[in-house]
């Protein structure tokens, strides 16, 4: 049996390897060779270790060592060095930008500080479905503590003091809305969980009810101690199989061991919960629609007031938190809120989860303290742009958001900020954008999302949103004046400042946040017929290029509406009145010689 | 199994299975058992966790290797799914990412017989709850 | 009370109130096209969906709702800021953009609540053009669904829904695609649709309108072969006027008999001689029953339903058809009319049943439904050959260039067209039941009422209840209109709560003179409460009150009928009812 004294970690990932990471694995390989430590020494590539803004990477075990920019040269001295001596190269050492110390260790570093795990605290660590996992992994234990050692007025202070705020989009206080629907007379109160995640590309809920369903019924009994209610309701979509399986399953499990029920933990205090399924409206995630879904009503919200806290499911009290919110909930009895309000910025406490989208290379689920800025989350733990392509956007927020651009990256991300920034935080979506993205078919694609999600209550909503898809298509096929773009902003601004729910008055948000930002792309689409990113199909065409085109045949081959023409090594050429610009050629081409005019 | 009727109930509980769990999963014995997690949320099952998980649960017997498959939720690598964590008696938990039959058999051999890591490993990372202490 | 300032105004209002209230309570008036507010028929709607009334409130992100929220201490507002008028502006060009332009043949065309705003905001051009949303448009015998012209204010729901509690209009679909439809987007006939109307009667645009009967009148009235008779509702002369700038509550029936002499009708009738024959034969009935029970007869049901209004016949089809045995057999008066007319009638004239065209006007859709029952038809030919509403005869008289106003007062034709006061009081709510106690009294005593009014049964709340005194025997006595109230009392009776022995049952508010075919009341109660006084002040005007003695009905029974219940008269004059349970209608 081979035992090696030595790994080197090479990163392998898109970022390092564009940088020549593979050859420096073959150095280093061969480096190792020569110094007779094949044996003693292995070698192994690593996927992207997300800090590409310094790589390549190379890490080195047991010691934890860790380079940055190393390059394929530097594979002698770190074998001569590291493998032969012992010796750390300190050239290649990560300096901190604050304290410009060279940090060895890699478990010092700040990269590393980055992710805390909370919501997704046993996401990935303990088995979802058997509940004596989470046992082991401190499990009910805040419930247990809260409902024999504190009283609900205590509970609720402490949530008050963590200072949590709403992670379904909304930000409002945690504590401050248990405080309130506790504050409510009724004979009757509910629990909720919005589980009703709708925000296109957007995956916590899913995961914390798929890999740790019971720290949200351990947070719901919490609650329900806290506010009076005997009964909960988790709202989840029907599209979500495995996270109603898993659910049930914890159910069950925490039945069995009376840890939901009558008499829990011999507390006195009774508490059970149902699950109620949703056909997957994204208006159903707006607090008021939901609870009408779950009465057997149509989906659409209600003016507030009365909020739920008043008058809510079956016009009782009701508190409705969502998944990411309640995940938070036992580690701040179990850790403490001044530990919990310790982490994130002076308004937004704790962490939050992103799913991290778009043309980046980690995509992904991550969970950050609030206050960190994009930058980071972008170009390190998201690993960077594809291909090495240049940032341009990120949209956060969902389809309610806006997009940010090179100006907003060293924000420190809390709900505040964002907002300020013209977008917002949403339910943690992060698509990231770069230069071959085009901005009006961004605000396009939102549009199309919200057209077809609206619930079609709200004049402004059900019509204004058709209308700027309707306007957006055509700027996008070139068709538009500049009075379209005024009435577009005209439109967005009437759309915010008049519909019903949180749905209309932030659908305008992507439409508004790309002209701020990016008003010379609508520009060039309105007076020069002419999409800067190449995108929008109707103001592009495909041509050949002649010094290029050595006649493969490949283009031609194909082409799946046969518009091009050309003799084998001889210049091709494309008839744009067949062309449906599908993007074959160009893709298929070897040398170059296609191109988007 | 009998319900948990108290706090004191539940933290004795809790102290049972940490042990147990524990001595599964950090034994130094050279007997102690090898771990190995399959993340399985709907992102790992979609690009092909199930058969994975099937794959080396059935091998690991074949081969007459000693160890505990389970089950658990999303890691947050959804770019490197199906992932795998192995942890070795006595090592620190190995992340492998796109692990496909052919990539499970080559980190049984490799890594999980000889202890030889094998390329495709996901560097955690991220910092749990239990060390993000007060700096 | 809380103080609050409106357009640079202070104003005090009591806690709960919205800011739509308190504006107009300073005579600010914030224009709305979903709001809907029907006052002591406690009907408030505001789903807050127009996003017309928008206000901007100080301190607010965004504008306001005016209709939906709630006033607060130094609460500062502004309802016509440049801010608040461009925003409402581009929410009704919106609205406009999704609606066809057919406005200059649309049958509510000038007394559209679109239009009105369209003129008001002074809308010249929409900037905002694009796709519009078309749907199948959908004919039932009595309703016509255009959603093409929906604007989503959601007030017919109300209407059917809470205040109804028929529940077949709901939203359906999202977004773009949203409309009120019945479910799975049937048509209505495949519905369990009451045709009460009231969905038509409170919609602002012309998406819910009723059958169009008046160009087959016109024709009828033009054929030499035809005799056509028409006969008229007691809540139409109540309500006719207002279609030709009269006040609410003026009565018309003399201008209105001589319109339709002038519009060509052979004979102009009254449905009031047909509603004295309904007393005469659902007294009789409640009497038989009464006396019955009052023997200790355990088999015989009470309390006895009215059955006079149609949609409430279609309702307890729908609904509680195993308690169909409860109501009269009686038919309506429009319906008695329409089989005495084609026979005793026809005989005296000497004129075959399909020469001769029977039309009724009513305050009503569903007597158009209800003409087209088969159980109403002799060998194919209906009784009743079409029915119009107020809203269409007004229109038919504007058509024939007549000035309403300057008409002169004209009697009915005889024999039909001879009435009681009592006959005249069906057209509201406590009328029916009035009426036959008045009759049913004096039968059952053999003494001669002192008073004819009964004030007890008199009344606008949803639910009432009265007893009389038959000399010495109470007889209780429910009232319901709207049908969420008459299912209220039906569920009372289905659990052995009710002790009542006759109720009576209209399906509109205020009964037939807030019909769904009358003149609109854009909403204000106050048009149904005046028409109820008019019906009124017409019974005290009359010189016999009392159906039985209605000459000429004593002469029908003498020559035609024998007596009240006698096999004739149930031939001619009772009915059956139909379950018409959901299975059914999802069978079909």
């Amino acid at each position: 049996m081979a035992t090696f004294m030595m790994h080197m970690l090479v990163c392998g990932g898109t970022g390092c390897r564009a940088s020549a990471s593979d050859v420096l694995y073959e150095n280093l390989k061969k480096e190792i060779k020569e110094q007779g430590l094949q044996d003693d020494v292995q070698v192994v590539t690593t996927g992207c270790f997300g800090f590409c803004e310094k790589g390549p990477i190379v890490k080195v075990i047991p010691d934890n060592t860790f380079y940055v920019s190393v390059e394929p040269a530097d594979a002698k001295e770190i074998v001569a060095e590291h493998a032969v001596k012992g010796r750390r190269v300190k050239r290649l050492l990560y300096v901190d930008p604050v304290n410009k110390e060279q940090i060895a260790d890699s478990k010092g570093m700040g990269f590393y500080k980055k992710q805390i795990r909370i919501a997704l605290r046993n996401c990935g660590l303990i088995d979802p479905e058997n509940i004596e996992e989470y046992l082991a992994a401190d499990g009910y234990e805040a419930m247990g503590k809260v409902l024999a050692e504190m009283t609900p007025e205590e509970a609720i202070q402490e949530m008050v003091d963590s200072g949590l705020r709403g992670r379904g989009g909304g930000g409002f206080p945690t504590g401050i809305k248990w405080q309130i629907a506790s504050k409510v007379a009724g004979d009757q109160k509910y629990v909720v969980c919005n589980a009703d995640e709708g925000d296109p590309g957007a995956f916590m809920d899913r995961s914390i009810l798929e890999g740790d369903p019971h720290s949200v019924l351990e947070a719901m009994v919490i609650n329900g101690y806290c506010i009076g209610a005997t009964k909960g309701l988790i709202y989840i979509r029907a599209e979500y199989p495995l996270a109603i399986k898993r659910l049930k399953i914890a159910i069950d499990q925490a039945r069995e061991y009376g840890l939901l029920g009558t008499d829990i933990l011999g507390s006195g205090f009774d508490f059970d919960i149902e699950i109620r399924y949703g056909a997957g409206a994204f208006v159903c995630g707006e607090e008021t629609a939901l609870i009408h879904s779950m009465e057997g009503e149509r989906g659409e919200p209600t003016f507030k007031p009365p909020f739920p806290a008043q008058s809510g499911y079956l016009g009782k009290p009701t508190n409705v938190n969502n998944v990411e919110t309640f995940a938070n909930v036992p580690v701040i009895y179990n850790k403490g809120a001044k530990w919990f309000a310790s982490i994130g910025t002076e308004k937004s406490k704790g962490t939050k989860v992103f799913a991290l989208a778009g043309k980046i290379n980690n995509v992904g689920l991550i969970e950050v303290p609030m206050g960190i800025t994009l930058r980071e989350v972008i170009f390190e733990i998201g690993g960077g742009i594809k291909d090495g392509k240049n940032f341009k956007a990120v949209q956060t927020g969902g389809p309610s958001g806006g997009c940010l651009t090179e100006k907003h990256l060293d924000t420190p991300i809390d709900f505040d900020n964002l907002i300020d920034a013209g977008s917002m935080m949403g339910s943690g979506g992060m698509i990231v954008m770069d230069e071959d993205d085009c901005m009006v078919a961004v605000a396009k694609f939102y549009l199309d999302f919200t057209v077809e999600e609206s619930c079609g209550k709200c004049s402004p909503c059900r019509i204004g949103n058709k209308r700027l898809y309707e306007l957006l298509e055509k700027i996008a096929q070139g068709k538009a004046d500049k009075e379209d773009l005024d009435n577009l902003r005209n439109l967005s601004m009437v759309i915010r400042d008049t519909s019903l729910c949180g749905l209309g008055q932030t659908s305008p948000n992507p439409v508004l946040s790309t002209m701020d930002n990016f008003m010379d792309e609508y520009i060039a689409h309105v007076e020069k017929d002419n999409c800067p990113a190449g995108v929008c199909k109707d103001l592009i065409r495909y041509e050949i290029i002649p010094e290029n085109c050595v006649g493969c045949t490949a283009c031609a081959r194909n082409c799946p509406v046969n518009c091009i023409a050309g003799e084998r090594k001889q210049l091709h050429t494309i008839d744009q009145s067949l062309c449906i610009k599908c993007g074959a050629c160009l893709e298929k081409c070897k040398f170059n010689a296609v191109a988007i005019i | 199994m009998t319900k948990i009727k108290s706090l004191a109930d539940l933290r004795k509980k809790k102290e049972d299975l940490q042990a147990k769990i524990a001595l599964r999963e950090k034994s130094d014995s050279p007997e102690g058992r090898v771990l190995v997690k399959v993340a399985m949320a709907t992102c790992g099952i979609a690009s092909g966790s199930k058969d994975v998980m099937e794959y080396i649960a059935d091998e690991l017997n074949k081969r007459n290797i000693d160890a505990i498959v389970s089950q658990t939720g999303c890691m947050g690598y959804c770019y490197a799914e199906p992932t795998i964590e192995v942890t070795l008696p006595g090592k620190e938990p190995v992340v492998y990412g796109d692990v496909d039959v052919k990539k499970a058999d080559e980190i049984i051999e490799k890594y999980i017989r000889n202890q030889e890591l094998v390329d495709g490993i996901i560097p955690v990372n991220y910092q749990t709850i239990e060390n993000n202490k007060e700096e | 009370m809380i103080k609050l300032t409106i357009d640079n105004r202070t104003v005090e209002v009591e806690k709960g109130t919205t800011i739509y209230h308190a504006a107009k309570k300073l005579d600010i008036d914030i224009p709305t096209l979903c709001y809907m507010n029907l006052g002591d028929l406690k009907i408030e709607h505001k789903p807050g969906g127009c996003r017309v009334c928008v206000v901007e409130v100080e301190g607010r992100r965004n504008l306001a709702p005016a209709c939906a929220t709630e006033c607060a201490d130094g609460m500062v507002v502004q309802t016509h800021s440049i801010r608040v008028m461009n925003a409402r502006k581009t929410v009704l060009e919106l609205i406009l953009s999704d609606h066809p332009f057919d406005c200059l043949i649309c049958a509510k065309s000038g007394q559209c609540d679109l239009q009105d705003m369209a003129i008001k905001m002074g809308v010249r051009s929409i900037p905002y053009q694009g796709e519009k949303s078309t749907y199948k448009p959908d004919f039932s015998p009595a309703i016509i669904r255009d959603m093409d012209k929906c604007i989503m204010c959601r007030r017919c729901e109300t209407m059917c829904n809470d205040f109804q509690t028929v529940g077949v209009l709901s939203g359906v679909n999202r977004g773009f695609e949203a409309v009120v439809a019945p479910a799975f987007e049937r048509d209505l006939d495949h519905s369990e649709c009451t045709y009460c109307g009231q969905c038509v009667a409170v919609c602002p645009t012309g998406a819910l309108t009723e059958v169009d009967h008046t160009t087959q009148l016109v024709r009828d009235l033009a054929d030499p072969e035809k005799k056509v008779v028409v006969q008229t509702a007691p809540a139409v002369r109540a309500a006719l006027g207002e279609a030709f700038g009269m006040e609410p509550g003026t009565l018309v029936t003399g201008k209105m008999v001589a319109a339709l002499r002038r519009l060509g009708f052979d004979y102009v009738f009254d449905t009031d001689f047909a509603a004295d024959l309904t007393i005469m034969e659902e007294g009789a009935e409640l009497l038989d029953r009464l006396t019955r029970f009052l023997e200790g007869d355990k088999q015989v049901k009470l309390p006895m339903l009215t059955s006079c209004c149609p949609g409430w016949v279609n309702f307890f089809e729908y609904h509680f058809p195993d308690m169909r045995d409860i109501p009269s057999t009686a038919r309506s008066p429009q319906q008695m009319f329409g089989s005495i007319a084609k026979t005793y009638f026809a005989d005296t004239i000497d004129t075959r049943r399909d020469e001769l065209v029977v039309v009724s006007v009513m305050p009503c859709v569903a007597k158009k439904y209800e003409c087209t029952r088969d159980e109403f038809k002799v060998d194919g030919n209906p009784d009743v050959d079409y029915s119009v509403s107020t809203r269409e005869l007004a229109m038919l008289i504007k058509r024939l260039n007549m000035d309403f106003n300057t008409l002169p007062e004209e009697d009915f034709d005889k024999p039909m067209g001879e009435s009681t006061g009592a006959a005249v009081i069906f057209g509201t709510t406590g009328g029916v039941i009035e009426a036959a106690v008045r009759t049913a009294y004096e039968v059952h005593t053999g003494k001669t009422l002192e008073k004819v009014d009964f004030e007890q049964l008199r009344g606008i709340d949803g639910i009432r209840s009265a007893s009389v005194d038959f000399d010495g025997t109470e007889i209780k006595i429910g009232i319901a209109h709207g049908l969420g109230h008459a299912r209220t009392l039906l569920d009372d009776i289905k659990a052995g709560r009710s002790d009542y022995h006759a109720i009576e049952i209209m399906a509109c508010p205020g009964g037939c003179v807030g019909g769904g075919g009358q003149p609109l009341h854009h909403g204000n109660p106050d048009v149904i409460k005046a028409r109820q006084k008019a019906i009124y002040k017409e019974d005290s005007g009359k010189a016999i009150r009392k159906s039985h003695e209605n000459p000429d009905i004593i002469k029908l029974y003498e020559q035609f009928l024998g007596s009240p219940m006698s096999e004739k008269a149930h031939q001619l004059l009772h009915t059956h009812y139909f379950d018409k349970k959901r299975k059914e209608v999802l069978l079909d």
